[in-house]
């Protein structure tokens, strides 16, 4: 049977990731190069096995085999073919074996590169992979099962197990309970995958940094080598992101795209030391200072994302009583520690040949400058994780729940963020090594004052708000030191290599795709704050129950509510579709069709808003509540969310900018083949 | 009111409890005292039910969670606004009958100050620490010959070291 067969082949490929390990710290240990090749056979192994035990369950959801009680949560006959291939990872148990199945992707392509010097390295990098994997199929095997299934006993009870129970027989339910309702949008169809590709590949420069620490090369050859996975791990991870906010505000009906949720927060994490561990392995590349960081900064950055898709999956924080009953917790949390303890302990026992290579010029240097990004980012984990933590901890020694809300986390984080945006502005203009106040000062003054024009302008245009003037001003200035970047960077390159200014913008990019392309990154997140301030200030909203051909107003918009149908589809929804006008002081702008789609299924509700998008911003309109019978009255919210398009936009230029920080380069990659081994050599680098 | 039945109760056996204490026999009393006094406008009950959770759905404020119990909860706010009750006086009411939970953040006393007070220090000792660290640094070590080479030539005016950075970046760059 199907489901056998894809419980035996997990088992096997746990003994091969098990045995794998082993043979790798041998071979590492010992140093013969068969074990070593042994280690790599089983890791190459695993992903067509694993391919196997998903495509098992792929089968299993798409032939409605509802003993099966993972195909039963989250199937069900009306679901459409895409659908039931992507309830693969609409559920816990199934989610981690898609995880699973992207680690080894990328673990096997990882140990297909060509070593050559570097393969001192690989044993290492086999036993990351193997151990963290080995944890992810024992979690299947042992507590999420996705093959478990539903028995009917001998005295009529319900058993759900894998094997069978004596006296028991197959209890096959003629339905199943669908997917989760908020789970079928296309957004939540890419963004999990994205995430988990984000989580995997992070693995990838931890290995190599383990595998550093182990071998004793801790020159700076483990960055070099990881250089690209972290960007694209990073990419991943951003691109997670940025999915997940923009279904949360197609889906959730709220209004918003980030509510602060320990499951948001949980893919933020990683993220927030993955983002500032891209910034500070620049002054590691460049001026040989803080190896120890780096490495620190690494292991954070693993131990983050098992963190969060134990966090993403289980939701077990939310009460200690939950954490303690699930068997998952515990277990998520041993690893962690176990990780982290081992990882620590190799740093400290190579701490003396961490130290730095280079030293400290000036305060106002860039890598002192990177060095304060980096407190900024780790200040919003700390925000983060205290916040997700605390109330485990408060309901531990008082027996008190609490809440750690937006208003926590957006107090808090504000200012850290307004700090970055102010480092994005100062740090591109100073210098490796030497800047004083004087030097940077003359680098800065002319952005700097094209940015005060726009606070001016912003003033005079009769804009009051603190904050708002605060960061409008500090997302101007960044914006203009980018661009400054940009022009000086073409106009010395027209002067000196006469070249027309595209293409001394072009060939710039091209010559230096890792600078320029954060420029862009840069240029992003600025546009992103734009949206994000915006949204987060001057938002505004407002409901009321009308009757037909009556109106709702918020400022100079009037919401009019002009007709409402109620009817079944096909695919078991009841849906509640209303249609209402929108008029921008008295003329016509939209008609907008704000619905409430029923699962009957699942008996979940979903609030689909009706929106209408420019630049400026969005009327956002949800239909709250209606009368069944005379079709009379309704309940309508409305938002006005201004700019908030400029946050997307500004994700599409991020993930742009990510792209060509990213790309292969065909000429650089044949160079560092050629390129015998050395040991890094400070100032010869570019960042 | 839909026709539709709405979701939860069977899910959750809070929500039942829930919807039994404030279900019912409050929709109606609401539904009087509606008629009776000047009745508080969905702004005025979303201002304080965004300020507040229900213990059933996490991390959702109450002025737009879609579940019926969040909708009775915000049916009983609306009452007791037309009671005259403040702000104020309601948020204590559902902090008095369900928790401290039902606040968007913990109440500032006891051990929560510990939510508000350890990440600034955290951060602030990181800056303290950075700050010596840097310090000891530029203090620190000789130079190498080397780093005195590279200190040499960064010193030209502002424009040509740009220019020269900038080539030189651009010869570099294949690491």
């Amino acid at each position: 049977m199907l489901a056998n067969f894809g419980y035996s082949v997990l088992v096997i490929t746990f003994l091969l990731c098990l045995y794998g390990a082993g043979t790798a710290i041998y071979g590492g240990l010992k140093k013969e190069l068969r074990w070593v090749k042994s280690a790599r056979s089983a890791m190459l192994l695993t992903f067509p096995l694993i391919t196997l035990s998903a495509l098992s369950i792929i089968l299993l959801l798409l032939t409605n085999h509802y003993e099966v009680q993972f195909v039963y949560e989250v199937t069900s006959n009306s679901m459409p073919l895409y659908l039931k291939v992507t309830a693969l990872w609409g559920g816990q148990a199934g989610s981690l074996v898609f995880w699973c199945w992207l680690m080894s992707a990328f673990a096997s392509a990882v140990t297909l590169r060509k070593w050559d010097r570097d393969i001192e390295f690989l044993p290492w990098v086999i036993v990351v992979a193997m151990v963290t994997l080995a944890f992810f199929l024992g979690l299947i095997i042992f507590v999420e099962n996705p093959f478990a299934r539903f028995w009917a006993g001998p005295n009529g009870e319900q058993i759900v197990s894998f094997l069978q129970p004596a006296g028991a027989a197959l209890l096959t339910p003629p339905d199943g309970k669908g997917l989760n309702p908020l789970l079928r949008h296309p957004g939540m169809i890419i963004h999990p995958p994205m995430l988990y590709l984000g989580f995997v590949s992070f693995v990838i420069p931890f290995s190599f940094a383990f595998a550093a620490l182990v071998t004793g090369r801790t020159d700076d050859r483990w960055i070099r080598l990881t250089r690209r996975w972290t960007l694209v791990a990073w990419l991943f991870l951003s691109l997670g992101l940025l999915l997940g906010g923009r279904w949360a505000y197609d889906v959730l009906g709220w209004g918003g795209y980030w509510g602060w949720d320990p499951v948001e927060i949980a893919a933020f994490m990683p993220w927030l030391t993955g983002t500032a561990f891209l910034h500070s392995v620049m002054i590691q590349e460049k001026v040989g200072l803080f190896k120890r960081w780096n490495m620190i900064l690494i292991i954070l950055t693993y131990d983050l994302v098992i963190f969060g898709t134990f966090l993403t999956r289980s939701g077990v924080l939310s009460s200690v009583h939950a954490f303690a009953q699930s068997a998952i917790g515990p277990l998520f949390f041993t690893f962690i520690g176990l990780t982290f303890a081992v990882s620590l302990a190799l740093v400290l026992t190579r701490w003396n040949d961490l130290r730095s290579e280079g030293q400290m010029h000036s305060l106002l240097s860039r890598e002192a400058l990177f060095l304060v990004n980096n407190l900024l980012f780790i200040g919003i984990l700390v925000v983060c994780f205290w916040g997700v933590i605390f109330p485990l901890v408060s309901e531990l020694f008082t027996g008190q729940k609490v809440t750690v809300g937006p208003p926590f986390y957006n107090r808090a984080t504000a200012p850290l963020f307004a700090g970055l945006l102010l480092l994005m502005g100062v740090a591109p203009l100073s210098a490796w090594h030497h800047s004083t106040a004087r030097t940077l000062g003359k680098a800065i003054w002319k952005p700097f004052a094209v940015s005060l024009l726009v606070l001016v302008i912003l003033f005079a245009n009769g804009m009051r708000s603190p904050g708002a003037l605060i960061g409008f001003w500090l997302a101007a200035y960044a914006a203009c030191v980018t661009l400054y970047e940009y022009g000086r960077g073409v106009l010395s390159r027209h002067r000196t290599a006469h070249e027309s200014y595209p293409t001394a913008l072009v060939r710039l990019i091209a010559r230096n795709r890792r600078r320029y392309g954060g420029y862009i990154i840069h240029l992003g997140v600025v546009l992103m704050a734009i949206g994000i301030i915006g949204m987060g200030i001057f938002q505004t909203s407002t409901q009321g129950t009308i009757r037909q051909g009556q109106s709702l107003t918020l400022g100079e918009y009037t919401l009019t509510y002009n007709s409402l149908a109620e009817f079944d589809t096909p695919d078991g929804r009841n849906v509640a579709r209303a249609v209402v006008t929108i008029d921008k002081n008295g003329k016509f702008l939209a008609e907008l069709h704000p619905r409430r789609d029923y699962y009957y299924e699942s008996q979940q509700p979903m609030t689909i808003p009706g929106v209408r998008s420019t630049i400026e911003g969005d009327i956002y309109a949800l239909l709250v509540d209606w009368q069944p019978i005379s079709s009379q009255g309704a309940t309508f919210k409305i938002y006005n969310n201004p700019l908030i398009n400029w946050l997307w936009l500004g994700g599409l230029v991020f993930i742009l900018g990510t792209l060509v920080a990213a790309w292969p380069d065909r000429e650089r990659e044949a160079q560092r083949a050629a390129a015998p081994r050395q040991a890094s050599v400070p100032g010869k680098a570019s960042a | 009111m839909s026709s539709i039945p709405r979701p939860g109760f069977h899910r959750n056996l809070l929500w039942l409890v829930l919807a039994a204490a404030l279900g019912l026999p409050l929709l109606f009393n609401v539904r009087q005292a509606v008629a009776q006094r000047p009745t508080p406008s969905d702004d005025e009950v979303n201002a304080v039910a965004h300020q507040l959770y229900c213990p059933v759905c996490e991390n959702i404020p109450l002025d737009v969670c879609p579940t019926q119990a969040c909708a009775q909860w915000r049916d009983l706010i609306r009452q007791k606004l037309a009671d005259g009750w403040s702000e104020q006086q309601i948020k204590d009411y559902f902090v008095v009958q369900y928790g401290d939970r039902v606040l968007a953040e913990p109440p500032r006393r006891g051990l929560n100050w510990v939510v508000y007070v350890l990440p600034p220090l955290i951060i602030l000792g990181g800056g303290i620490l950075i700050f010596f660290v840097l310090r000891r640094m530029r203090a620190g070590r000789p130079a190498s010959a080397a780093m005195k080479a590279r200190q040499d030539l960064s010193l030209p005016p502002e424009e040509e070291e740009y220019v020269r950075r900038l080539e030189e970046e651009l010869r570099n760059r294949e690491r």
